[in-house]
């Protein structure tokens, strides 16, 4: 059956308590009766809301056996044959939530590059799937999709994460759509609720001015991709020595379809904006594309790495792989600068976390000053140029 | 050669901004927020109408949404792609990633024939990044994610797929579907001539009905996850404002900035 919520005329007394509840404004006053509409959600909230129990809700049964599905697994990322940091964010995170349910954390590893076992082990997770064959050595959307999905359906993980970068937002729709289940992107907070077992998945939507809590109740495994630098590293101790289990999975190279004939290094600078420890950024306050030679000179100064916001990419003045942000890059360097950048929520999102901030704006109502550690109002065309000169002088 | 473009609307890039979230009701706050393509499938329309000019491609524009967004496509006509279509009924509602992939591969394979299928690589609003993918799951065809150079050649496509520091040159025989970023090209503006054009030609509307959609794969039946709370992010401590001249600001921050062993 499908979902079905109805409201009982009898006893609705048109109150109105449920519709404040109502996290997607799917109830309204109509007659004097509460009315749901069809953006309603069947969450539920308005069931509990209700005084009078006069709102019932029906819902789909359950297509699947949730508690045939446990355990927690991490999509190790490799580009180049090198484990991606954030595989060690999401095996942080990984072990918590493993540790809330009570069950083993698995780390998914493709390819048979054996030294990253050896790595990896050192790590605290429970158990190792190595997917061995050497046409996974590098990432390719539908073998890797492949390998993965006949995995899940064989040993049916309750969870599983992902990095949200190129390589896994690229991976984790695809598998998702092949299993049938639900996908949360972006995630910047994960939980469990232990009544359900299900994954509650926080993240950002409408350019990082709306946080979103979503679940996926009736489908496993329920796949989030994990935004990279928000959750810490896991650190390399772990007492429970992994088991390590070889998959050989049934691949043949004629199904790449999509063929890498090479791979090229952008222009040395931009690699390093999410890795940097001191990050400068220009926004619309540089005036022109020209000034931002300011930016990168400071950069070069303090041995940074050049930043953006969304308004000066859009205006075309540098390239997008500059750009911080909820649609850029989130970076967490020890030093931030923001320079003639106003702090709009989509751009803190990118960059809120950094050690120290410093913003350097003329307009004192800036939200950027709300969360800088340092606060300059200025001209930046009149201040930069003088911090330029005093660090090169301090620093001569 | 026929491509697909599917394009989504959302709310305005200056305009997101303003979606807030009323604290009384905490409910999100929409109101009098102006609509656009999303800016991504603008680049993929483009890069659509510029294979077309190099190639002589026929160029069909679908959008699933509410009414209102026959208003995106009309735009898509305007830019000079030949076919629009609108995939509205009130069961695709309240759809997530999942039932929205489904409904906009059932009409593509309606539509029958097709040698690329082009998407921005995400929209703004939701951010995700997952329809695209999605679409080519269900029709089981190659992917390719991210793209910002194209080159089309005959029966295959060479493309630049951007990674975080770098880009991969691939390789693929068509059909494929590609997601574009905005490094791809400069949409153009409608013509007066599009403008005139798209005004009067007819924008195909099709239904859960047309479609012959499994209705328990489409809107929120269809779909696996559920919002279940949205929220206002907490505002972060409040900072320092330096005072004084802008040489004593200027010496106060090398300072400060020392004490932390940051230059």
């Amino acid at each position: 059956m499908r979902n079905e919520i109805n409201v009982i005329w009898e006893k609705c007394t048109g109150c109105g308590r449920c519709i404040p509840e109502c996290p997607l404004s799917a109830i309204v006053l109509e007659n004097k009766k509460a009315k749901i509409l069809p953006n309603c959600s069947f969450c539920g909230i308005c069931v509990k809301a209700c005084p009078f129990e006069a709102i019932e809700l029906k819902r789909q049964e359950k297509v699947v056996d949730l508690s045939e599905y446990k355990g927690v697994w991490v999509f190790a990322e490799q580009r180049e044959r090198k484990i991606m940091p954030v595989t060690l964010e999401l095996l942080s995170v990984g072990r918590e939530l493993a540790d809330k349910l009570g069950v083993k954390l698995s780390l998914l590893l493709l390819g048979d590059e054996e030294k990253n076992v050896e790595q990896l082990r050192k790590y605290p997770l429970d158990r190792i799937y190595l997917i061995q064959d050497s046409l996974l050595n590098y990432y390719r959307t539908n073998l890797y999709t492949r390998a993965i999905a006949d995995l899940v359906k064989e040993e049916k993980p309750e969870i599983i994460l992902v990095g949200a970068t190129s390589i896994g937002r690229d991976l984790a729709p695809r598998l998702a759509t092949r299993l049938q289940t639900g996908l949360t992107a972006d995630c910047t907070s994960l939980e469990i609720d232990k009544k359900n077992r299900n994954l509650i998945q926080i993240r950002p939507a409408f350019g990082g001015n709306i946080m979103a809590t979503i679940v996926s109740p009736y489908h496993r495994p329920q796949i989030a991709t994990v935004r990279p630098k928000i959750m810490k590293k896991a650190s390399p101790k772990n007492e429970r020595k992994a088991e390590v289990i070889l998959i050989k999975p049934k691949l043949s190279s004629e199904k790449i379809a999509v063929n890498i004939l090479d791979l090229i290094k952008e222009e040395s600078g931009v690699k390093d904006l999410q890795e940097a420890e001191i990050v400068v950024s220009g926004g619309r306050g540089l005036g022109r594309a020209e000034n931002f030679s300011l930016i990168k000179k400071l950069a070069d100064l303090l041995g940074g790495a050049v930043g953006a916001s969304r308004a000066v990419v859009d205006a075309g003045w540098i390239p997008s792989y500059h750009q911080v942000g909820q649609t850029g890059k989130t970076v967490q360097p020890k030093l931030y600068i923001a320079c003639g950048i106003s702090g709009a929520i989509q751009h803190q999102v990118g960059m809120r976390t950094s050690e120290t901030i410093v913003a350097i704006n003329k307009d004192p109502e800036a939200p950027i000053f709300n969360i800088a550690t340092y606060g300059i109002v200025e001209d930046l065309h009149k201040f930069i140029p003088l911090l330029i000169d005093r660090l090169e002088k301090a620093q001569s | 050669m026929h491509i697909i473009v599917c394009i989504k609307q959302v709310p305005d890039t200056e305009e997101i901004q303003k979606v807030k979230i009323n604290p009384q009701t905490n409910t999100i706050v929409r109101e009098s927020i102006k609509s656009i393509i999303n800016p991504f499938d603008e680049n993929a329309i483009e890069e659509a109408l510029r294979i077309k000019e190099k190639n002589s491609a026929f160029v069909t524009v679908i959008s699933m949404g509410p009414p209102q967004a026959e208003e995106a496509l009309r735009k898509a006509l305007a830019m000079g792609a030949d076919k629009a279509i609108i995939l509205s009924d009130r069961s695709f509602a309240g759809s997530d990633t999942l039932a929205t992939s489904y409904t906009l591969a059932s009409a593509i394979k309606k539509i029958g024939n097709f040698d690329l299928i082009l998407l921005g690589k995400q929209a703004i609003d939701g951010d995700t990044a997952q329809v695209g993918p999605g679409v080519a799951e269900w029709l089981q065809i190659p992917q390719i994610t991210y793209v910002r150079k194209i080159h089309i050649d005959g029966k295959m496509i060479r493309a630049e797929r951007s990674l975080e520091d770098s880009f991969e040159l691939v390789e693929a025989n068509l059909p494929v579907l590609v997601t574009v970023t905005k490094e791809i090209n400069e949409p153009r503006y409608p013509s007066l001539r599009g403008l005139l054009k798209a005004k009067t030609t007819k924008i195909t509307h099709w239904t859960s009905q047309d479609l012959q959609v499994d209705l328990k794969k489409v809107g929120l039946d269809g779909s696996a996850t559920q919002v279940i709370r949205v929220f206002t992010p907490e505002p972060p401590p409040r900072g320092e404002i330096l005072i004084g001249s802008a040489s004593q600001k200027a010496d106060k921050l090398i300072k400060e900035l020392k004490k932390r062993n940051l230059v």
